[in-house]
């Protein structure tokens, strides 16, 4: 006869009740470690999507992501020349908070060349890109439809074009536009500020005695060229041909000595290491206090509910049950609310995790890991229980 | 081993709590003997020391000196005799009914019943058959999946005895079995007794403070300050 099992059903209200408390703090031990590895997939997001072998960056930084990085979008048509070097394509990156019906829209804004890659990974409504300007194609988590638009600097942009789960490592919702909108968007002046410009300089050089007026005149232009140009990118992305090898083309981009390759490994080693360490101590940490404090829970349900017990167990004893048939009872109450309230805290997590504002990423293995964690947790929490009970003498059966 | 036609056998048993100044001696020098059938009562006010009597031959309550055999094994020689499972004993040879019943809530009046049984290692099947031939003999067979707190005091008393009977032990030890219920279901348990006493050739030992319970015993010994007169 199974004691745990007919005292649960006995007292299955306040067993439920208990499973379904416990079952809620271990659907939020879950969602952490969804979350933390959401974190990690949302980081490698565009990595991933972008399919590069070789991240081109301004020298000295962890760019484009981690940090900021200029450089010149020309520079494609030297890396393309590199040999092992396939593909070469510029991209521009940047965050954007505008206000869409009264509510803050953060989204983050890829600008890619219609003839290279890194643009929508799929089109999942409406169309890619064809137009040089204005066109915009958004991930679902921006919940824009297509033929929306949305003013960003100096124009109006149309959607034509809804794209997967596309994401920032902020977990910022993506959206994609032509490198030319990027990039005006991001470094274009706006006409006070070219105006300024243009005058600081003309009165600079006409303070030049030694040019003539034809000189003067031809370099203003062409400082004026320089300094509204908006042809910067963040980073130039190759994709290498088979066979090439990876260490030897960032060789050759690293001995001009203006620019950084970062190899895939090195990038993810940025976003995940960098950026996302501190995310993932916390999340971990909260882990682990979560962890505890279940332990803690469980370890006093299970010591109450041996105090309840007590006559019960002297009971047993006295007729002479054998001491594994009481450690039998405890342990497996334990284990069953462990496994129950594991249930429900995944059923929970199920459902919902759709919901969360950042991504949660249920992984197996970690799922498999807490479970065997909270199996461990049960049985070491039912020690207390087991050990008073172990300690209860058959003569407390007596008396009132 | 020894060779006796007692039940119980109780020699010069003593049961001395604490030590030096602070010794409290709880029974001193108590002989007799329980045939198989033969009803016993222990009357005696509260603190006398009956209840340690009880649990002494209970293989609850180790004795300080004297001895106990309990169905010709001897169980306690100045302490327990080396080497003897008391649980074995206790599951095998004696049977207990305690003043609040002591039913297990969370089981079922039949399951009650069949765990006994089943800690004794009878299979499932024979013990639910064994328990319900005894609930229904003890007119408890509209009662069999009845919880205790369904069950009325005389009710629940019933099925505890059903329970102590469970193994057919040599002996059983009733802890005020009445005490708990009021004059006329007292009189239905102590009656009870009295018949399975004879029906189950068991040596009965009953505890109680209630003289009027009493009646028709074979022998009621009285326990004053630890020490038994018969």
């Amino acid at each position: 006869m199974n004691l745990a099992i007919r005292d649960i059903r006995y007292h299955r209200g306040r067993f439920i009740l208990t499973s379904i408390g416990l079952g809620l703090l271990l659907g939020v031990v879950m969602s952490m470690g969804g979350i933390y590895r959401g974190l990690f997939a949302d980081a490698l997001t565009i990595l991933t999507i972008t399919k590069a072998d070789i991240w081109v960056v301004q020298q000295d930084t962890n760019g484009p992501f981690a940090e900021n990085s200029r450089i010149p979008e020309d520079i494609k048509y030297r890396i393309k020349a590199v040999p092992g070097v396939a593909l070469a394509s510029p991209l521009s990156f940047q965050t954007i908070q505008i206000d869409r019906s009264d509510k803050p829209l953060r989204f983050f804004l890829i600008g890619f060349d219609l003839n290279g890659f890194g643009g929508p990974p799929v089109i999942l409504a409406g169309r890619n890109i064809r137009r040089k300007h204005y066109e915009m194609v958004v991930a679902q988590g921006m919940k824009m439809e297509i033929g929306e638009k949305i003013r960003l600097g100096l124009h109006d942009y149309t959607v034509v074009g809804i794209t997967g789960k596309v994401v920032s490592s902020s977990g910022d919702p993506a959206a994609f536009v032509t490198l030319a909108d990027a990039q005006e968007i991001q470094f274009k002046k706006d006409n006070d500020a070219i105006r300024n410009d243009r005058q600081r300089i003309g009165a600079n050089l006409s303070g030049m005695q030694t040019l003539s007026p034809a000189q003067a005149n031809y370099l203003r232009q062409n400082i004026a060229g320089i300094t509204e140009s908006t042809h910067t990118v963040n980073t130039v992305v190759a994709r290498l041909a088979p066979g090439a090898n990876v260490h030897e083309v960032q060789e050759r981009i690293r001995r001009w000595n203006h620019f950084r390759p970062i190899s895939v490994e090195e990038q993810t080693k940025i976003l995940t290491k960098g950026m996302i360490e501190k995310a993932r101590m916390q999340l971990g940490l909260f882990r682990m206090v979560l962890l505890v404090i279940s332990a803690v829970i469980i370890s006093l349900i299970i010591y109450t509910s041996t105090l309840d017990k007590i006559k019960v167990i002297a009971t047993l004893k006295l007729i002479g049950s054998r001491n594994r048939v009481i450690v039998g009872m405890i342990l497996q109450q334990s284990l069953l609310m462990g496994v129950i309230a594991y249930g429900i805290g995944y059923l929970l997590i199920l459902l919902t995790y759709e919901r969360f504002p950042r991504r949660i990423v249920l992984e197996p293995f970690d799922l498999q890991l807490l479970f065997a964690i909270v199996m461990a947790i049960c049985v070491i929490a039912s020690f207390v229980g087991i050990r008073k009970a172990l300690k209860v003498e058959p003569a407390e059966a007596l008396g009132g | 081993m020894a060779n006796s036609m007692y039940a119980i056998e109780v020699e010069n048993l003593t049961k001395i709590y604490g030590k030096g100044e602070t010794a409290v001696i709880a029974i001193a020098d108590a002989t007799f003997q329980v045939k198989p059938g033969e009803l016993v009562a222990i009357l005696g006010p509260s603190g006398s020391g009956k209840t340690t009597l009880l649990t002494s031959i209970g293989l609850i309550n180790e004795p300080t000196h004297g001895k106990v055999i309990i169905d010709d094994t001897i169980v306690a020689d100045e302490g327990w005799v080396s080497g003897i499972d008391l649980k074995q004993l206790r599951r095998e040879k004696l049977g207990f009914i305690f003043q609040a019943h002591n039913l297990i809530p969370f089981l079922t009046a039949l399951e009650n019943v069949m765990i006994a049984l089943e800690i004794n290692r009878l299979s499932r099947r024979e013990a639910k058959r064994r328990a319900t031939e005894l609930l229904i003999s003890l007119n408890l067979g509209h009662r069999l999946n009845n919880y205790p707190t369904a069950l009325s005091g005389g009710e629940a008393q019933r099925v505890a005895i059903a329970r102590a009977l469970a193994n057919r032990p040599k002996v059983i030890l009733a802890d005020e079995p009445t005490a708990a219920l009021d004059t006329e279901n007292g009189k239905n348990v102590m009656d009870l007794l009295k018949k399975l006493a004879v029906e189950n050739h068991s040596a009965i030992l009953v505890v109680t403070h209630d003289r009027r319970m009493v009646e028709g015993f074979d022998r009621i010994f009285e326990v004053h300050d630890g020490r038994i007169a018969s």
